[in-house]
Parts: structure tokens; C-alpha cells; sequence
């Protein structure tokens, strides 16, 4: 348990979705700047750049988060404390860790599928999943606040707490109905 | 408030490199690196999108974007907009741009929230070629499954919650 888990969010600078954005940000900048002229140009690449610089200090201390809870907490630990879990405070531990553990989708994907083999139910892995969409700080930190600001992030991130919840409690409802399949031998 | 975040934040990063520092010199020198090797990583596509959504957001006609997405667009905005978010494709840098553009030009909270959250949901890239290989296939269909009200709620509860 003292291994730290490995790091393997290894990812590019730069990829076609970036290339893509960038693409239609310069075509956007060229419309304005020969639409609206410089001035115009001038005053929104001001007001972009500094609630980018705003930010950088957050995105910072959200990426330094992130690889000490990697580093820290062992993921195995976690995963046997939501699979022994079970009714509505698994859904609750579950969404939690969901808002708790940093990483992209390398990570967290096999975290929730090692829920499944420590006992956890499909509605704490649903949970857990859609927590860490919603409601993880790492992706809020990193990627929603340069783009939001703080206010409308903490706005949307409060206002997404009970879903997760309502996610899990709908696949037990589902899975109870024979609806759809939930967790066990495939 | 931002300084507040800002505080909270740092102190959270001195306390874990703390821990950090407890359990040896090379836990927290390895914190730090690879913690500062993703920022300068993540720096270039996270600049290019807010900046490019600025820009963005300024040429989007603002005549079409009121009244389809707009705060009076109410839920048939909202379904617009998760059926957008639905079908975005790419990474985080899209998926933000396009909903920070969005809500620059006119769009509304309720309506933006949607968009990200549907966004956040189902994004077929992250779908395709990280849940579903790394899942039992039944789980990832269940989870999409319950997912389908999730942007509905989000944005009916940003609704009778009032503007962020």
C-alpha cells in the first residue's frame, strides 16, 4: 500500500482538438480585427488574457492538487472502501471519491471497474462516474474556471451536487426494474 | 472572493506537500515536478481556448444565438442545447470554448449549464475510446441511460436557482 499509484496521465500539448480550436480562434481574430478594427481587437484579446492570468494561479494549485492526491492516496484503498459500502451512504461515499480523485479518464475509468471487482453495485460506479464528470474539482479547477471565471463555476458545480446522487439512484431503480443489467458476472 | 479561492486553494497545496514532505524528500519532489509538468502542459491549450472563445463568442451572430438560446428560450433552448452538447466532438478545449463563446454572445445560464453538462456526460470521444474499453460494456449503457435527465435537472434547477 506504501506504492504510490503510478502516474500515467501523460498527455500532449497539443492535439487536433486544440488544433481545431485554434484554427477557428485565429479566423474569428481576423474577422474582428478587419469587421470591428484594432481598437476592438485590441480590447478583447485585453480582457481574454487577463482573466486567463486570473486563473493561472487556480489551474497551478489544481494541477499540484492533483498529483499529490495521486501520490498520497492509494487507489486500491478507495476502491475497497466504496465496494464495501452498500445503500445510500455507498452513493454518497461513491460520489464523493467522484468529486475527490484527480485524473483524466486513464485513471479514473479503472478506479470505477475496481469498484465493481471490491462489491461495489452499479449505482455507486454510476455515481462515481458521473461525479467525477460533473462535479471533479481538478477538472474544474484546470479547465472550467479559465473559461468560466469563478462565480458561474461554483454556481454550476452546486447546482450539479445532487446529481450523481439522483444518476445512482436511478440505475438501482433501473437494474431492480430488470431494465438493464447492473453489476456481477458478464 | 477570487483571493479567497486563491488561499483556500494554496493552503490545500501546503498541507498535501506537507503529507508529502512526511513521507520523504522524494514524494514531495515528485509532486512537484510532475504538478508543474502538466500546468506547462496544459498552459498552450488552455490559453488558445479562452483566448479563441473570446473571439469566438464576438462573431457568433448574437441575433440568432438570443432567441434559440437565449434565457426566454426556456427548455427548448435547453434541449438545443444538450442535443449540442451531446454531438460536440474533441476534447475539453472544444467542448469549454464552445460554451464560453456561447454564453458570451447572449446564450443563457440554464441553457449553457445544459450544453456542459450533456457535454460532460456523453462526449462521444471520451465515450468511444476511454469508457467503453475500460468498462463492462453493461455498466457504460446503464450509465448513459440514467444520464439522459441529468442536463434536463441541472438546467431546471439553474432555472429556480436564478442567474449565476
Amino acid at each position: 500500500m506504501t506504492q504510490p499509484a503510478p502516474q500515467r496521465r501523460r498527455r500532449r500539448a497539443f492535439d487536433w482538438s486544440t488544433a481545431a480550436i485554434a484554427a477557428a480562434a485565429l479566423g474569428a481574430a481576423a474577422t474582428v480585427y478587419w469587421r470591428d478594427g484594432r481598437d476592438h481587437f485590441l480590447e478583447i484579446l485585453g480582457s481574454d488574457l487577463t482573466l486567463f492570468a486570473e486563473m493561472l494561479p487556480k489551474v497551478l494549485a489544481g494541477c499540484l492538487i492533483g498529483t499529490f492526491v495521486t501520490l498520497l492516496l492509494p487507489r486500491e484503498l478507495v476502491a475497497r472502501w466504496v465496494g464495501h459500502e452498500s445503500g445510500f451512504a455507498g452513493l454518497l461515499i461513491a460520489a464523493f471519491f467522484g468529486f475527490f480523485l484527480p485524473g483524466g479518464p486513464i485513471t479514473i475509468y479503472p478506479v470505477a471497474g475496481a469498484f465493481l471487482v471490491m462489491g461495489a453495485d452499479a449505482g455507486a460506479v454510476v455515481a462515481f462516474i458521473v461525479s467525477w464528470t460533473l462535479i471533479g474539482y481538478t477538472r474544474a479547477l484546470v479547465w472550467e474556471l479559465p473559461f468560466f471565471g469563478s462565480e458561474f463555476v461554483l454556481w454550476r458545480i452546486a447546482e450539479a451536487l445532487p446529481l450523481p446522487i439522483i444518476a445512482g439512484l436511478l440505475a438501482r431503480m433501473v437494474v431492480r426494474a430488470g431494465l438493464m443489467r447492473g453489476a456481477g458476472p458478464p | 472572493m477570487i483571493i479567497a479561492i486563491n488561499i483556500l486553494l494554496w493552503a490545500v497545496v501546503a498541507a498535501l506537500a506537507f503529507f508529502a514532505a512526511m513521507r520523504g524528500r522524494i514524494l514531495l519532489n515528485d509532486g512537484l515536478r510532475e504538478g508543474a509538468i502538466e500546468f506547462i502542459r496544459l498552459l498552450p491549450r488552455i490559453g488558445i481556448g479562452v483566448v479563441g472563445s473570446g473571439f469566438i463568442a464576438e462573431v457568433l451572430p448574437r441575433e440568432l444565438i438570443g432567441p434559440w438560446l437565449g434565457p426566454e428560450s426556456g427548455f427548448m433552448g435547453v434541449f438545443l442545447a444538450m442535443l449540442g452538447g451531446a454531438l460536440t466532438p474533441g476534447g475539453p478545449v472544444v467542448g469549454f470554448s464552445i460554451g464560453a463563446a456561447a454564453l458570451k454572445s447572449g446564450a443563457g445560464a440554464p441553457q449553457v449549464i445544459a450544453y456542459s453538462t450533456a457535454w460532460a456526460l456523453y462526449a462521444i470521444h471520451r465515450l468511444v475510446v476511454w469508457e467503453v474499453p475500460l468498462m463492462p460494456a453493461h455498466i457504460v449503457w446503464l450509465r448513459a441511460a440514467v444520464s439522459l435527465p441529468l442536463p434536463f435537472i441541472a438546467a431546471a434547477i439553474a432555472m429556480l436557482a436564478g442567474r449565476p
